[in-house]
């Protein structure tokens, strides 16, 4: 009862609680200047700023610990909207979208907007067609609607594997991300910084669940976006006097095409001419997977099941793109400014004048020229005097720069204090704990709840069902941070493959099981296995096998998009390398690695594939099968309003059947 | 609750799924098709197909959904099927 009555009080203060949270912790950002003026080394400060935001996460863990079910899967159902959308956002943007994004757009222009475009027009699709009528039925996870839907164990399973498969990979990137901010930012060795990960995470979800998650999410949403939008709001500021980059890149984009013209940059490396990279096609499909993919999500569609209603959980989708929305309208700003820096003040300058900025990033592995890491001005003049008649005024070809290395070295082109560059490593940090939350607790939960509590030991008590539930989640976090430690670049490629994965797999069986009452069990199961099969089919192929799928399944080679020239020559490397052509299991550098498939769509599209034949099947197989019984359709008509009792009691029964 | 009134209800919310979907795809792939042309035009230093993919659009969405959220309430409420305020 006590327990209750103080989260009552939270719920009912949250607006000061998190109004004086984000105060302290902008004062805490100042108290750190004030340290770095007075003379405290870098490294105390990017420490203490780690410190700092893990042990709030941790404590807004511990005060959330729960030992009720309600509450350890769904928050208890009381997240008011506004607050449910910071947490969703949190939630989703991951360490990619905060340290990578920017620098994708830096290098794809244009093509890589199909990443800002995929990853928040899927929210429309979650609000109208998904999300409030789960939330309606009102299940704890994601394959207890399958399940129930679609008569029992066969389609928890399905929807089980699914989720796997699209988590765990994703789990393993976020703990990656935290290594990597730690290791490049702070100066700690990778390792280390996948252990405080790893801490990280579990503070916040083991003691609490659900609604300890939630409440940390929202205090790591304050933080990753207070330091997303700071260095890039100065930079503007001091470049035009107006602190909206978001407004001001306009001029910076008209200025880097007069640069681009004057450096004679090939139409097929221009910042915003469109499909040069991509081809329509693929720009298209990329931008449909990512959306449909985001719908069918668990760990984004599981974040809508704690809202006090169906209404709010429909207005929570919006307020969750809105604070998506102030990130990634942001990002194209970043790519912007450093790409007009790196045109203006690195490119075509003598190779002894570079800004200093090109060697501490270059130090950390995330700047190239020449071929070797821009460490020292003496290591890139070796470097460039090895290239025959080299002017020794650095040319663009001659400059690299890591997708990663753009939000990481804005402070610095700026000119801003470390404390910025600390701030950012904090954002980062918040970004990937977040995520890896979400993550954790959605496949943990399917373990526990599906798993146990539906199919293994389904009478156990409720105390018994929570200590299982942490158990898990604390085997998948230590399993997941032991993948993590061997920074395997495979595992961190394929997290756009998750998109892909949901959008063929859970998309079709989610939107059928709502919108058609003629869907059948049989059918759906049959599609979920389908369309997952089929897009992991082409993933794997493609990827991996990609002689097979030449030799076996018609594929070809995919082309550029600009010439049309086929990526590789298939006939040639037969003939000449048959041993090579032959290869299974092939590295990413291999010729025909990612390069092959059907009508040149890319395998990160690979739900372009996937979801229609998931569709389909379902369709078919629903005809060709006994519709739903009569207390199946009045169930579906009762998942269709927001009046009346969820469907689910809270402790997991169906009430009525 | 009569088998009409579920009826309608649906109909007007299948509807306005329909007309989402719509905005949905004009606003997620339709614009951008015609971005190479819409390039050619500058808002603020922007081209404008740009402006589109980078912003455009995605304030489109916001809107969409909170719009949405109003109306599909408004719906609920006129047959009757609203939660308790």
């Amino acid at each position: 009862m006590a327990e209750a009555a103080k989260s009552g009080d939270f719920t009912s203060n949250l607006s000061r609680v998190y109004t004086v949270y984000t105060g302290g912790f902008l004062a805490f950002v100042v108290f750190l200047y004030i340290l770095e003026r007075s003379g405290v080394s870098n490294q105390t400060i990017g420490y203490l700023f780690v410190a700092f935001t893990i042990a709030v996460y941790a404590a807004i863990g511990i005060m959330s610990r729960t030992m009720d079910t309600s509450e350890y899967y769904v928050a208890g159902r009381k997240v008011p909207s506004f607050y449910n959308g910071m947490a969703t956002a949190a939630d989703w943007m991951s360490a990619a979208s905060f340290i990578g994004m920017a620098g994708t757009l830096y290098l794809l222009g244009y093509d890589g907007l199909a990443f800002i475009l995929g990853w928040t027009g899927g929210y429309v699709l979650v609000a109208t067609l998904i999300a409030p009528y789960l939330r309606k039925f009102g299940c704890y996870t994601v394959p207890d609607f399958l399940a129930f839907r679609f008569g029992g164990n066969p389609a928890r399973i399905a929807g089980i594997v699914v989720l796997m498969a699209c988590s765990f990979t994703y789990v393993v990137a976020q703990i990656v991300g935290t290594g990597l901010i730690g290791a490049r930012l702070l100066g700690m060795s990778f390792e280390m910084a996948v252990f405080v990960g790893l801490v990280g995470i579990l503070v916040c979800s083991m003691l609490g669940g659900m609604r300890a998650v939630t409440w940390t999410q929202v205090a790591q949403y304050i933080v990753l976006i207070i330091a997303y939008l700071v260095p890039v709001v100065m930079l503007s500021s001091q470049k035009f006097g107006l602190p909206l980059p978001q407004l001001t890149y306009g001029q910076v984009l008209s200025e880097l095409e007069l640069r681009e013209a004057a450096l004679g940059v090939a139409v097929g490396a221009k910042h915003t001419v469109p499909f040069v990279r991509y081809d329509p096609l693929n720009f298209f499909a990329l931008v449909f997977c990512l959306m449909v993919g985001t719908a069918a999500l668990p760990h984004v569609l599981m974040r809508y099941f704690t809202t006090p209603s169906v209404r709010e959980a429909r207005s929570s989708v919006a307020w969750t793109l809105l604070f998506i929305f102030i990130l990634y309208f942001t990002a194209p700003a970043y790519a912007a400014f450093a790409k007009l820096e790196v045109y203006q003040n690195v490119i075509g300058q003598p190779l002894s004048s570079l800004p200093g900025w090109v060697y501490s990033y270059g130090k950390i592995g995330l700047i190239q020229i020449c071929g070797v890491n821009a460490t020292d001005p003496a290591a890139i003049a070796a470097a460039c005097g090895r290239i025959a008649g080299h002017p020794g005024i650095l040319q663009l070809a001659n400059f690299s720069i890591q997708a990663d290395a753009i939000v990481i070295a804005t402070p610095e082109i700026a000119g801003l204090p470390y404390v910025v560059a600390g701030l950012v490593a904090a954002g980062g940090l918040a970004a990937a704990l977040s995520t890896a939350d979400g993550l954790l607790l959605a496949i943990a939960n399917a373990l526990s709840h599906d798993v146990y509590s539906r199919m293994i030991n389904k009478n156990a008590p409720a105390s018994r069902k929570l200590v299982i539930a942490r158990v898990l989640l604390i085997l998948v976090a230590i399993l997941a941070a032991w993948v993590a430690s061997f920074r395997p670049a495979d595992i961190v490629a394929m997290v756009a493959w998750a998109f892909s994965l949901a959008a063929a797999g859970l998309f079709p069986a989610l939107v059928l099981g709502i919108w058609w009452k003629g869907t059948t069990s049989k059918g759906a199961v049959w599609g979920i296995w389908a369309g997952f099969l089929t897009t992991l089919m082409y993933l794997v192929v493609t990827r991996y096998v990609p002689w097979f799928g030449v030799e076996y399944l018609g594929m070809k080679s995919n082309v550029n998009a600009l010439t049309g020239a086929n990526l590789v020559d298939l006939a040639k490397l037969k003939a000449e390398n048959a041993a090579q052509f032959y290869q299974s299991w092939v590295a990413v550098n291999h010729p025909m690695a990612s390069r092959v498939g059907w009508f040149n769509v890319a395998n990160i599209s690979a739900g372009l594939f996937g979801m229609p034949v998931g569709f389909l099947v379902m369709y078919v197989v629903s005809k060709f099968t006994t519709a739903p019984d009569k207390q199946m359709q009045d169930f579906i008509d009762e998942v269709r309003r927001p009046r009346g009792k969820s469907l689910m009691g809270d402790q997991g029964s169906v009430l009525g059947h | 609750m009569s088998e009409k009134n579920v009826e309608a209800h649906w109909r007007k919310t299948s509807s306005l799924m329909w007309l989402m979907l719509g905005l949905w795809a004009f606003f997620s792939f339709f614009i951008h098709m015609l971005a190479p042309q819409l390039n050619a035009i500058r808002i603020i230093g922007f081209p404008l197909g740009f402006y589109m993919a980078a912003q455009g659009s995605l304030v489109a969405f916001v809107i969409m959904l909170f719009w949405f959220a109003k109306a599909q309430d408004k719906i609920d409420r006129e047959f009757g099927m609203a939660e308790e305020d």
